[in-house]
């Protein structure tokens, strides 16, 4: 396997003043699901086009596969987009719409019925080969542009936010289908999108991007468990900040005093410096413990719960704990909104689920 | 009685819409049914004297037409003019509403309504200013001869087939536009980015997608065009001269001067009848070759 199969070096595009990709570096593997995830006008979807070709860097290079393609045009590139409305062309049947790329590759009639057939199986639309585009649903158009770029046998598979269009549950279940097709294929797959639940869901690794720049690369664990800065916190799944600053540092733990719970020691696994205000403190609601009675947990506190909500799986705590001015949310599977007397709770954190990040 | 028309009124969808489409019904009745039954009808009598017409049905005005052999070549003058003016409007008007639809960014209305602002003065006028523009003395043949280049005026581009199409495509490219830029504003960049993903060429992505979709505007471009044009009166008669005289100069001497009103209904039927055929002809053509195309 090719480690820098997709290599993105100093890449920046400037639209007048606006600094849509930032001087970005980094490169994807082959044959892996790649993610750009982010809120909109953060730049993955530019990043995107100046990958299929869309767009022209306004500085920096792009290599696939050892070629450098920067100045090549879509239709010289190894890339095939999925597009988010799809694109299909609407004067052209599906099998049409699939063999549209196949054209210009030099294949021989059988060879093209071949692979129509092939990919048709593949994306399980067989049987729709005469349809238009306006007489397929949602679900079945994303299929169709699926095909039509993958019969080209790309090197790299691009996904412009592709399931944004869908329901929930066939969202859900293109997610799956997506994944398990990607892997038994083996295209690079880079997939754009703002859910970061379908980023961390489908792939190997995920970009989270923010004004025009990557936050933070790595695996989807890695990204929920080990934030490296409060908007990847903030971004990816659901978070409580505390307010803190730091005191002295023993190498590994650094001791941090949390707003009006005390002193504590903490892993310090990002480096930040000793006797800084500029910090933060995030804990994820569902590592909170929520119980009638006191705990002997590193943290418990005495609260209060202003709200609930009940989601089914598990139900949302927002509660007031003594001595924070601030609306903590704690999930719990085992309780619901009619455990407690008087909206009375203890609410219990360990302090390895707490995560100590720079402000900036 | 009132109640009881409300009654009707509010039961059935048919008499709503019917009164809703009543004043437009009545006028389309009266000024276009009508005339037109008449004309018919008259295309069937026989002009006796001057003053008689002999009111017993006959084919024989259509028989006359056909074994006139100057209406017959002014028929088919007229179709090649119009179609001449129709190709013209086309390939000018087309990359221009190309233009505003893809490239212009801010302000499409503005551009919309500077290319239509020629066409804010009356079509007459129009015509009038080119007679400035083509004449013997006019502004081309004057400025080519001062410049030195032209000794003699150039005669083909007055009282001409030239100076009726040149005429005619500037007074009618304006209908032309927008058709062609609704149907081309109407497609999604994505298509065209699409194509250049699948491995076309820009021209390739442009055949193959851009102008099928664009097709219902040019077909509409096309109609608008040609269906006016063939018989479009004014500018041969006053630009025209006897090389770019149409069949709508005869048809309307045949209900004046020479008085043979039969025979002008005649011609007049069988001219909208070539316009209708040459129509579906032209859109069921237009349609399969891009079939063809894709």
């Amino acid at each position: 396997m090719n480690n820098s199969f997709i290599q993105i070096n100093n890449i920046s595009k400037h639209f007048a003043d606006v600094k849509a990709v930032d001087d970005v570096s980094f490169e994807i593997k082959e044959g892996e699901f790649f993610s750009l995830l982010g809120p909109s006008g953060c730049g993955k979807t530019t990043l995107l086009r100046l990958l299929a070709g869309f767009e022209y860097p306004t500085s920096g290079n792009l290599l696939i596969d050892g070629t450098d393609i920067t100045a090549l045009p879509p239709d010289k590139r190894p890339t095939n987009m999925v597009f988010q409305n799809y694109a299909i062309f609407p004067h052209l049947n599906v099998e049409k719409n699939i063999q549209f790329g196949l054209r210009k590759l030099g294949l021989s009639n059988d060879e093209i019925g071949k692979r129509v057939k092939e990919v048709l199986s593949l994306v399980k639309l067989e049987g729709y080969e005469e349809r238009f585009s306006n007489q397929l649903s949602g679900g079945q158009r994303q299929r169709v542009a699926l095909a039509r770029a993958l019969v080209r046998q790309p090197k790299v598979l691009l996904l412009d936010e592709p399931l944004g269009a869908l329901d929930k549950k066939l969202r859900d279940e293109m997610q799956l289908e997506l994944r398990t097709l990607q892997k038994n294929i083996g295209i690079t797959f880079v997939f754009v999108t703002h859910d970061q639940q379908e980023a961390i869901s489908m792939s190997d690794r995920v970009a989270v991007m923010n004004n025009g720049k990557i936050q933070q690369l790595s695996a989807p664990n890695e990204l929920y468990k080990n934030p490296k800065n409060i908007f990847v916190s903030d971004f990816i799944g659901e978070t409580n900040f505390l307010k803190a600053e730091t005191k002295s540092s023993d190498g590994e733990f650094i001791n941090v005093s949390i707003e009006k719970l005390g002193e504590f020691k903490i892993k310090n696994n990002l480096n930040i410096a000793t006797n800084s205000s500029d910090v933060v403190c995030s804990v994820r609601p569902e590592s909170m413990m929520i119980s009638k009675v006191k705990s002997d947990w590193d943290i418990c506190l005495d609260a209060k719960i202003s709200q609930t909500s009940y989601l089914g799986e598990m139900t949302r705590f927002y509660v007031e704990a003594k001595g924070i001015n601030k609306i903590i949310t704690v999930s719990s599977q085992h309780f619901d909104n009619q455990s407690f007397e008087n909206n009375e709770c203890f609410i219990s954190i360990s302090l390895e689920d707490i995560c100590l990040l720079n402000k900036k | 009685m009132i109640g009881f028309l409300k009654k009707i009124y509010a039961k059935h969808d048919n008499v709503k819409a019917y009164s809703l489409l009543s004043p437009a019904l009545i006028l389309v009745i009266l000024a276009m049914i009508v005339p037109m039954a008449l004309m018919l009808s008259f295309s069937m009598f026989t002009q006796v004297s001057m003053m008689e017409i002999d009111y017993t049905f006959t084919f024989q005005r259509y028989i006359d037409f056909f074994q006139k052999k100057l209406l017959v070549t002014l028929l088919i003058k007229s179709i090649k003019i119009s179609f001449l003016v129709t190709l013209i409007t086309l390939i000018t008007a087309y990359p221009v509403c190309y233009y505003i639809a893809f490239y212009v960014k801010k302000n499409k209305m503005l551009w919309l309504v500077l290319l239509t602002l020629p066409f804010w003065t009356s079509y007459l006028l129009r015509v009038f200013s080119w007679k400035i523009i083509l004449g013997t003395k006019g502004v081309i043949n004057s400025s080519l001869i001062n410049a030195g280049i032209l000794s003699e005026p150039l005669t083909f581009l007055m009282y001409s087939e030239t100076a009726v199409v040149i005429t005619l495509t500037h007074a009618w490219a304006a209908f032309a536009l927008l058709p062609l830029y609704v149907s081309l504003e109407k497609i999604d960049f994505s298509f065209i980015e699409a194509g250049r993903d699948l491995g076309l060429s820009r021209f390739e992505v442009f055949w193959k997608i851009t102008f099928p979709l664009s097709l219902p505007g040019v077909i509409g471009a096309i109609l608008i065009i040609f269906i006016p044009t063939v018989g479009d009166y004014v500018t041969p008669a006053l630009l025209g001269g006897t090389d770019g005289r149409m069949l709508s100069n005869m048809i309307q001497a045949y209900f004046g001067k020479i008085n043979n009103i039969p025979l002008g209904a005649a011609s007049a039927t069988i001219m909208l009848t070539t316009v209708v055929l040459i129509t579906i002809i032209v859109s069921n053509v237009t349609k399969k070759l891009t079939q063809r195309l894709t």
